[in-house]
């Protein structure tokens, strides 16, 4: 580690992955409830499952996220970070927060959450993903504050490469984003069209940037390639995000009461989405294949690779899939949107996530690499969550084909429940792979605890 | 700057083609041209379906302002060759005079369109009149911000040359820019034509 305070990513990370396991454990729940309706009700409903199984996802994501910008900083700035201090203070902050609300969505009826919080002073709540009570969302603005406070301060006094620029864009365009959280209009148009802004243009925008930095950074450092020649990629694949993820925003305005040139606009610009995406991969495989030196750590290398196939996979062609507006009037809402959901989000942030856990965490426990034993444990768990994602994707986009065609598509049309028991043999193929994927995730755990670790390199 | 993504090729032997400006700014340009294709195809997909109200609505565009913008974008992308011209001549004197000349048609063109839409907007013709005057909005719209964009592109050079940044040795950056501004005229000369003029 060259520089101490990157240390404070450590608690970061070990949150995330703990996290991580809360969200797999509510997503086996939400697949069981999907085939076996009444499974723990009335102690865990379905949609506290929902809620519980998203904000996980986006909460440990977030605590990645910033344990990866603060190992990565100092490192890009080439100086101690602003205050370790802080970092520490906003962790346990986030972690009680976080926590908290978890325990109140677990325990306490939403609405009486809602009362409880005050959200009758300003209304944020109700709304999917953007469900957390006022005081988490001020917390999470005030984490996010004084972690860009941070690292903006260590770039401001060190080094500004290209690559710690473009994860400020990404982080301060988080927060930016987030604000919309707090505007909630009564008229259900203006509030729909303003929540992708946070939605839409996190996953689709800011967070891609992020995606970009933190394979950057891991490439150059695994790889030995020029900076500059990444430096160049990386300012192709923000380009290309930009042009297309911006005003792609508008393939979520088709049905939601805005103007009709948004089918146009959102199905064109849209269209173009996965291009980004797959130079992302093309940049990764081009970078690993011009590799001049071999890294002891090869399955951080792996999970880089994996994350530029699967985001291109997950987000770009299962995005495509439902991305124009004709085909989007038959399949809105339907599993298909859940089949890229889950290979989406897992191929482009989990995977970039774990990429930087992969190469920092050997790092700050005293080593260039894990030993041979941990890699392998933890490549296995690589092959076990991505192929387990992939038939889980699978599964659900057979099961979204078949619900179109059921319930919209057909001369004789069913309802929606008549409908899902007739696709539920794919719901229970998609909850055995689920737990596949959490055997995964338990191997990658245990990887951590194996081995003795390869001394410097 | 390394002119490729890759660092095999850094500089390539003399007699071997040389590709001007920046790679990136290439694969930038037809990123660009690659949304623009996907619009005028859906363009010509809609138009397909309603060859009716699209013909009628086209009579109702300024076609003479449609050709004065062919002029002054013709022009701006000449007095800009000029410029890269004088770069590989060493010429440094008047590269800055040719790129502001350029940056002069823009300014132009931009003026012309301002006047075109004042008219069209004055007439309460909007993005929702119909999907003719959509997609002459749109188009017109992304295109007219593609010129901002290489207007502030130009000014960046003409600031950069007004320093004698350029020269036979160093005309990167003047290639770079130069190849965006003909970006932006070539895609103004597939775009009067499709909305304006063709039937």
């Amino acid at each position: 580690m060259q520089f101490k305070s990157q240390a404070v990513a450590k608690p970061y990370f070990i949150a995330a992955i703990g996290l991580f396991v809360g969200q797999i454990l509510f997503g086996l729940i939400l697949g069981a409830q999907y085939v076996l309706g009444d499974f723990l009700f009335p102690e865990i409903p379905f949609n506290v499952a929902r809620m519980v199984h998203t904000n996980l996802l986006i909460v440990w994501l977030l605590f990645g996220f910033m344990g990866g910008a603060y190992y990565m900083i100092p490192e890009e700035a080439e100086t101690e970070l602003a205050s370790p201090k802080l970092a520490l203070a906003m962790f346990w902050i986030f972690l009680v927060a976080g926590a908290l609300t978890i325990v109140g969505y677990l325990t306490v009826p939403y609405a009486t959450l809602a009362e409880l919080t005050g959200n009758n002073i300003i209304e944020t709540m109700g709304r999917e993903f953007l469900e957390q009570p006022l005081p988490t969302k001020l917390g999470i603005v005030v984490v996010a504050l004084a972690f860009l406070f941070n690292i903006t301060l260590t770039v401001l006094k060190g080094k500004k490469t290209a690559i710690a620029i473009v994860l400020l864009i990404g982080l301060w365009g988080l927060a930016v984003f987030f604000l919309f959280a707090f505007y909630n209009p009564v008229n259900i148009v203006i509030d729909k069209f303003f929540w992708w802004w946070t939605v839409h243009l996190w996953v689709e925008g800011v967070w891609e940037l992020i995606l970009g930095s933190f394979l950057a950074f891991v490439l150059i450092k695994t790889t030995g390639v020029d900076r500059e020649v990444i430096e160049k990629w990386l300012y192709v694949i923000v380009t290309l995000t930009l042009i297309t993820g911006i005003i792609g925003t508008g393939h979520h305005y088709y049905w939601i009461g805005t103007p009709e040139y948004w089918q146009w606009w959102g199905s064109i610009f849209s269209a173009l989405e996965p291009i980004p995406f797959f130079a992302m991969t093309v940049f990764a495989f081009t970078m690993v294949n011009r590799r001049r030196r071999e890294h002891p750590n090869k399955v951080a290398v792996l999970w880089a690779l994996g994350t530029g196939v699967m985001a291109f996979l997950g987000a770009g062609v299962w995005g495509f899939l439902h991305t124009l507006s004709p085909v989007n009037f038959y399949t809105h809402g339907t599993q298909i949107t859940a089949a890229h959901g889950h290979m989406a989000f897992y191929g482009a942030y989990v995977m970039v996530v774990l990429m930087m856990i992969s190469y920092a965490m050997p790092i700050m426990r005293g080593r260039a690499a894990n030993d041979q034993k941990s890699q392998v444990l933890e490549m296995w768990s690589f092959w076990l969550m991505t192929v387990a994602i992939v038939f889980i994707t699978l599964f659900l986009t057979a099961a979204g084909i078949l619900q179109v065609w059921l319930q919209r598509a057909s001369d004789t049309p069913i309802p929606f429940m008549a409908a899902q028991e007739k696709i539920a043999l794919f719901y229970w193929m998609r909850e055995w792979t689920g737990v596949i994927f959490l055997v995964g995730l338990l191997l990658y755990i245990i990887s951590f605890f194996v081995g003795k670790g390869e001394k410097a390199a | 700057m390394i002119p490729a993504m890759t660092e095999a090729t850094t500089s390539p032997a003399p007699n071997q083609p040389r590709l001007p400006g920046d790679l990136a700014i290439w694969i930038f340009i037809l990123a660009e041209m690659l949304v623009f294709a996907v619009f005028f195809t859906a363009y010509a997909f809609a138009r397909a379906k309603d060859p009716a109200l699209f013909n009628e609505c086209q009579m109702t565009l300024d076609r003479n302002a449609g050709a004065i913008n062919t002029l002054l974008l013709v022009t701006g992308s000449w007095f800009v060759v000029l410029a890269v011209q004088a770069a590989h001549r060493d010429d440094k004197a008047v590269i800055a005079r040719h790129v502001a000349l350029g940056m002069l048609c823009g300014a132009g063109f931009l003026g012309v369109k301002v006047v075109e839409y004042a008219a069209k907007f004055g007439a309460g013709i909007s993005l929702s009149t119909n999907t003719f005057y959509m997609f002459y909005i749109s188009l017109t719209f992304f295109h007219f911000m593609h010129v901002i964009l290489g207007m502030v592109i130009l000014s960046v050079i003409w600031n950069q040359a007004r320093k004698g940044a350029y020269g036979r040795e160093n005309c990167h950056g003047l290639e770079s820019g130069a190849a965006y501004w003909h970006m932006v005229d070539l895609l103004w000369i597939i775009l009067f034509p499709l909305v304006y003029v063709m039937r």
